[in-house]
């Protein structure tokens, strides 16, 4: 029985060692180990053996069987590895053909701009103020110190709806009216984006409809230093840490002092090329510090309060910064346009 | 405003200034200059020359051959003006001249005749032809006899002149004036203002013999001065004067006329002459224009009038609107003996009407409008009196005819050093303080901090501490200020969550697919009833239209974004971009009112509009066409992100498509729609099959609810089934959906409709729509009979409701 035993084991490894597949295996598996396998027949006949023999013989065969088992898994692992690297071999792809495309899409330009600006601010403490499109002569005008038939009002031609009624012509009324809501009592520090409206014939440089976002800072205590302060930390946050800015005296009905904002040219850098037309400068936004007149008719006691404002043109911030040549560009929403400002 | 940089130097002392170098101060100092431009280009070797003799040329009619003294020698030049006359001083560019547009002056032979040089139009030394006058535009120009021979004539004709263009703002009225500019400039490099001469020797007659003023609106004129100046010779004015005047775009016409100009411009006090003789009475009355009276301007237009306007009559007929233009029959020609000379100060507000009414602007209006110096009226008289008297030979009457109400008193301005610091955030002095006031040539005293300050009326703009403040700080400098940030407010700035909100449905718009377009919010007649949303049209709001529109293609205030947006589609279209995707947040405005008397409600809403491939084809990948379906995703979706349930509805909407359209609700509530185009409005706008949803924003970021609930995530393991329904083909798969729902609630979890089928082994006119269930108990593990139970109450339930039957 002993040599029927070893001629089983070198039967089935050299089975083993042949074989080509899994399928293969497993029938060596069960034509040695299995019910009606060799071994289980060689156990079968141990009845007949001696009490001394039978033991040794019992060892040996669990030491067959032992090796047997030992050689199929070992050949199993061997087989699959060699069934998944020809897998994987088959499933290899060509990786430089292009991915699926995911299609997404992207923010306006100005809601870009805007959202700048509106962050900047907020970081610096302002809340964002918003108000209505179809704006009371009142609050567009009279309450920012614009009386009926003030030659300023010629600046900016508006669109009347009725004779009390017309589209805004800046976002200044939302600043009236958060002063009118805060009560002449506490802080006021707001910035209001939004469309205006002005009786403009559209070309390159202008449109009846565009964006401006103005700000507001009422309080005890400011000083007109403040506000050349807050502009230049904007202009630097905005446009660049080198960036110098210029403040030149100007007039707006709503301010008093009044100012008109220039930044160094980013070309030239203050030594006049054809970008800032030879000045050196360019020109950005309009500010000054609030019109005794505004404060009051707000409700704010001007002996005590003072504040400044400013206000600026997204459209202008997106033609400087952008290079951006004409204005219509902005409403007119051809995709290609679009698409060269949409990034992360 | 055009500044002659040398004519300013007739008032104040420039040095050695250049143009531009001034130009930058003033402009930090208060005034933008636009740009600084040369009256004409380089000429070089151009001078005064005398023509001795004057013939024919012999080979051609229309030449002449002129012998001219130019001073060390005498040329011969063959010059072909019609003009051109022995014994004129002119123009000569000598051999090696140099002229405007790089033109060289050489020696040449014309028709066989040599000629050295060349006898000069000023368009050829470089002026523009608007400004000159029109009877020499087609020929040379002749100086004055006294013209030196073989003097330059660059200087004599001003030709190197700098005119600097000012932005003068509503605010600064003064420097609508060469003398309000000269003290700007004096204040800005501490200079003297040198004033022009207002003296004159009169004559024995007296002003007041020959001309009486009644003036009838006093609120409107409360000043009227009348000069009469007598036999005046009408010629053209001096050199000098012509120079300035067009060297600020005022085209010279007679002395009389220049003369008025001229000292508008210097004085910033409109002027004007009548031909006294011409006016036939003695008698000015100034009044309102009745209604309906109409009169002849200038400008030969016959203008009819209101009773805002103001007029300048001889007590029978108008004879000039007030501040505006004269009148054609009292106007000075060169026929003119005696002239009645007007110096008054009309009120801005009415001239800013008559204005308005007449569309007549002019530099006399502006300046009314905009507010002239009371105590330079009568002054801008006299300084026209003596110029009419100096260069027209005229001789004018004693005494000044004068109705004279006018307040010319100074404003008083009170200010404090301590004040002015505390506002600028500066450290300025009080001596500083004096030095900026001596300097702007505003008179004041001092006590201490303490500054009282007479404002002088030529400065009408400074009434209030605020506008000392803004004085002080230009003349101080801006660029002294320092820089500082507020102390005061301590308040965190954010958005509000709506303002968060807003940008992230933006956000995930993009993420979409879709890219954020902004159109105009005014809209034509035909897109204004375009595409409404059911439930706003339901309300019939009335089209808000601008009273005084530009275009008809921006007239009314939209009521949807969609039309101007289909515009986009189309525009893209045609410049074959196919597969577009876009959205738009906006405001809709909405009145109820018959007659808008209040402001409308403005409706936040979010639209957008798909067309073309949702997917394009790649390699291994179909391409796909948008579809309803795409678009109901994006706004499932959407509702997903924002946890606001939407619900959507079949529904007819106009210009849509009437198979594939529905409403969204909220609850029970219309919000918007969505769904196809029609196929006639696709046609008329050149569309392909476009896809759009309009939604109002306001109803879904109300309904949000910001705190997330907190739910257990239960422990027990969920079971799924699937069930197909045979359906008749008008059923919604979404109403059996429902049914699922109630009936299987609350152990059903989830519903999901994962096949539709049509065709082989469907019966015709039936579908096969297929659903998966999820069941799942929070608190145990459910039972196979719970399922089974309830999934049998289910098919019984749907079978009822919709004469379904299971599909096997």
């Amino acid at each position: 029985m002993k040599d029927q035993l070893e001629a089983i084991q070198k039967e089935a490894l050299e089975k083993v060692t042949q074989a080509a597949n899994l399928k293969e295996l497993q029938d060596i598996r069960v034509s040695y180990l299995g019910k009606k396998g060799s071994i289980t027949k060689v156990l079968k006949g141990m009845g007949k053996l001696s009490s001394e023999e039978r033991p040794i013989i019992g060892q040996m065969a669990n030491a067959v069987r032992d090796a047997i088992t030992t050689s199929i898994e070992e050949k199993a692992t061997s087989l699959e590895q060699a069934a998944l690297e020809k897998r994987l071999e088959e499933e290899s792809i060509d990786v430089t053909l292009p991915g699926r495309p995911v299609n997404i899409g992207g923010p306006h330009l100005l809601t870009s701009i805007v959202e700048e600006i509106e962050d900047l601010f907020i970081g610096m403490g302002y809340e964002v103020k918003e108000g209505p499109e179809v704006e009371t002569d009142y609050f567009n005008f009279e309450a920012l110190n614009l009386p009926k038939n003030h030659p300023a009002r010629d600046m900016q031609d508006s669109f009347y709806i009725t004779n009390e009624l017309l589209l805004r012509t800046h976002t200044s009324p939302v600043q009236a009216r958060t002063m009118q809501e805060y009560e002449g009592n506490q802080p006021v520090k707001m910035i209001c984006p939004g469309k205006v409206y002005r009786r403009d014939t559209d070309d390159a440089t202008h449109s009846h409809q565009f964006t401006q976002i103005e700000g507001l800072y009422v309080d005890k205590n400011v000083r007109m230093s403040d506000l050349k302060g807050t502009l230049d930390k904007f202009a630097k946050k905005m446009f660049g840490e080198e960036r110098k800015i210029r403040l030149r005296p100007s007039f707006f009905p709503f301010t008093e002092p009044s100012v008109e904002m220039d930044i160094s040219c980013k070309v030239c850098h203050g030594e006049g090329c054809s970008v800032c037309k030879g000045t050196g400068w360019i020109e950005i936004l309009g500010g000054g510090m609030v019109h005794p007149k505004v404060l009051s008719m707000a409700g704010y006691d001007p002996k005590v309060y003072s504040g400044f404002a400013f206000g600026m043109g997204p459209e202008r911030i997106a033609m400087l910064k952008y290079g951006v040549s004409d204005i219509r560009g902005f409403y007119t929403n051809d995709v290609r346009f679009l698409k060269q400002y949409h990034k992360a | 405003m055009l500044v002659s940089f040398n004519w300013l130097k007739n008032y104040v002392d420039l040095g050695d200034i250049t143009p531009e170098e001034l130009a930058e101060k003033i402009t930090k100092s208060g005034i933008e200059v636009e740009g600084v431009e040369y009256f004409a280009e380089e000429s070089t070797n151009v001078v005064v020359g005398y023509v001795v003799s004057c013939e024919k040329h012999p080979n051609a009619d229309k030449l002449n051959l002129c012998q001219v003294d130019v001073g060390d020698e005498t040329l011969q030049i063959v010059c072909g003006a019609p003009n051109v006359a022995e014994g004129q001083k002119v123009a000569v560019a000598k051999p090696g001249a140099k002229l405007p547009g790089g033109f060289k002056i050489k020696k040449v032979k014309l028709r066989g005749i040599e000629s050295n040089g060349m006898i000069c139009s000023l368009q050829e030394l470089g002026v523009d032809e608007k400004y000159i006058p029109t009877d020499i535009t087609d020929g040379i120009f002749v100086f004055p006899e006294d013209a030196v021979v073989g003097e330059s004539v660059v200087s004599l004709l001003n030709l190197n002149d700098a005119i600097l263009d000012l932005d003068v703002l509503a605010n600064r009225a003064d420097a609508l004036s060469m003398l309000g500019v000269a003290y700007d400039v004096a204040a800005i490099l501490n200079k003297e203002v040198n004033l022009p001469e207002e003296e004159y020797s009169t004559s024995e007659g007296k002003t007041e013999d020959y001309i009486a003023i009644e003036v009838e609106a006093p609120e409107l004129n409360p000043y009227y001065g009348a000069f009469i100046i007598q036999d005046v010779e009408i010629k053209p004015s001096p050199l000098w004067m012509r120079n300035y005047l067009m060297a600020v775009g005022v085209r010279p016409i007679n002395n009389v006329v220049d003369i008025t100009n001229y000292v508008l411009m210097e004085y910033g006090q409109p002027l004007h002459a009548f031909d006294y003789d011409r006016f036939s009475s003695e008698k000015i009355v100034v009044r309102r224009a009745n209604e309906g009276e109409t009169m002849v301007t200038l400008d030969d237009q016959e203008r009819t009038l209101t009773t805002e306007q103001l007029l300048i009559t001889n007590g029978k007929v108008p004879t000039a609107l007030a501040g505006v233009m004269g009148g054609a029959n009292t106007e000075v020609t060169s026929e003119t003996k005696n002239v009645l000379l007007e110096a008054a100060y009309f009120d801005g507000g009415s001239v800013r009407k008559t204005v308005k009414a007449t569309g007549l602007r002019s530099e006399s209006s502006t300046r009314f409008e905009k507010g002239v110096d009371p105590n330079r009226v009568k002054k801008a008289g006299m300084r026209a009196s003596y110029l009419l008297q100096k260069y027209a030979n005229g001789k004018v009457l004693s005494g000044v005819v004068e109705f004279d109400e006018l307040d010319k008193s100074e404003k008083v301005v009170t200010m404090e050093t301590s004040a002015i610091n505390a506002k600028l955030g500066t450290e300025i002095t009080s001596e500083e303080i004096v030095n900026i006031l001596n300097r702007l040539q505003f008179p004041f005293t001092q006590d201490g901090e303490a500054f009282t300050i007479q404002v002088p009326t030529r400065r009408g703009d400074v009434t209030i501490f605020e506008d000392m403040l803004e004085e002080v700080a230009r003349i101080y400098g801006y660029d002294k200020l320092p820089y500082t940030l507020p102390e005061g407010s301590n308040q965190a700035g954010r958005l509000t969550e709506k303002q968060l909100l807003k940008r992230k449905v933006k956000q995930y718009m993009q993420s979409a697919g879709l890219s954020e377009i902004l159109t105009y919010s005014l809209t034509n007649e035909k897109n204004i009833n375009r595409l409404v949303s059911p439930e706003i049209s339901k309300q019939n709001p009335t089209p808000i239209n601008l009273a005084m529109p530009m275009s008809e293609d921006h007239k009314y205030l939209r009521l949807s974004m969609l039309p101007e947006m289909l515009g986009t589609l189309t525009y893209n279209l045609a410049r074959n971009q196919s597969n577009l995707a876009y959205y738009e947040m906006g405001s809709v405005f909405i009145s109820n009112e018959q007659k808008i008397s209040k402001q409308p409600k403005e409706l936040l809403r979010i639209a957008g509009a798909i067309t073309g491939k949702w997917l394009e084809q790649s390699w291994q990948q179909e391409e796909k066409e948008v579809d309803f379906f795409v678009v109901k995703g994006i706004l499932e979706g959407l509702s997903d992100y924002l946890k606001v349930s939407i619900s959507f509805h079949q529904a007819k909407v106009d210009n849509m498509h009437p198979g594939r359209t529905a409403v969204v609700k909220i609850q029970d509530k219309t919000i918007g729609f969505v769904g196809q185009l029609h196929p006639s409005l696709q046609k008329e706008l050149d569309l392909k099959d476009t896809y759009v949803f309009d939604l109002n924003l306001e109803e879904i970021l109300d309904a949000y609810d910001g705190e997330p609930s907190f739910e257990e995530i239960s422990k027990y393991p969920s079971v799924a089934r699937d069930i197909a329904f045979i359906l008749d083909n008008d059923v919604l798969a979404g109403d059996v959906k429902t049914v699922i729902e109630e009936v299987g609630a609350p152990l059903v979890k989830q519903v999901s409709i994962f096949d539709v089928y049509e065709g082989e082994n469907v019966p015709d006119g039936k579908k096969s729509v297929a659903y998966s269930l999820l069941y799942q108990d929070p608190h145990k593990t459910l039972l196979d009979d719970e399922v089974e139970a309830s999934f049998e109450k289910i098919v019984e339930a749907v079978n009822n409701k919709f004469n379904s039957y299971i599909r096997s």
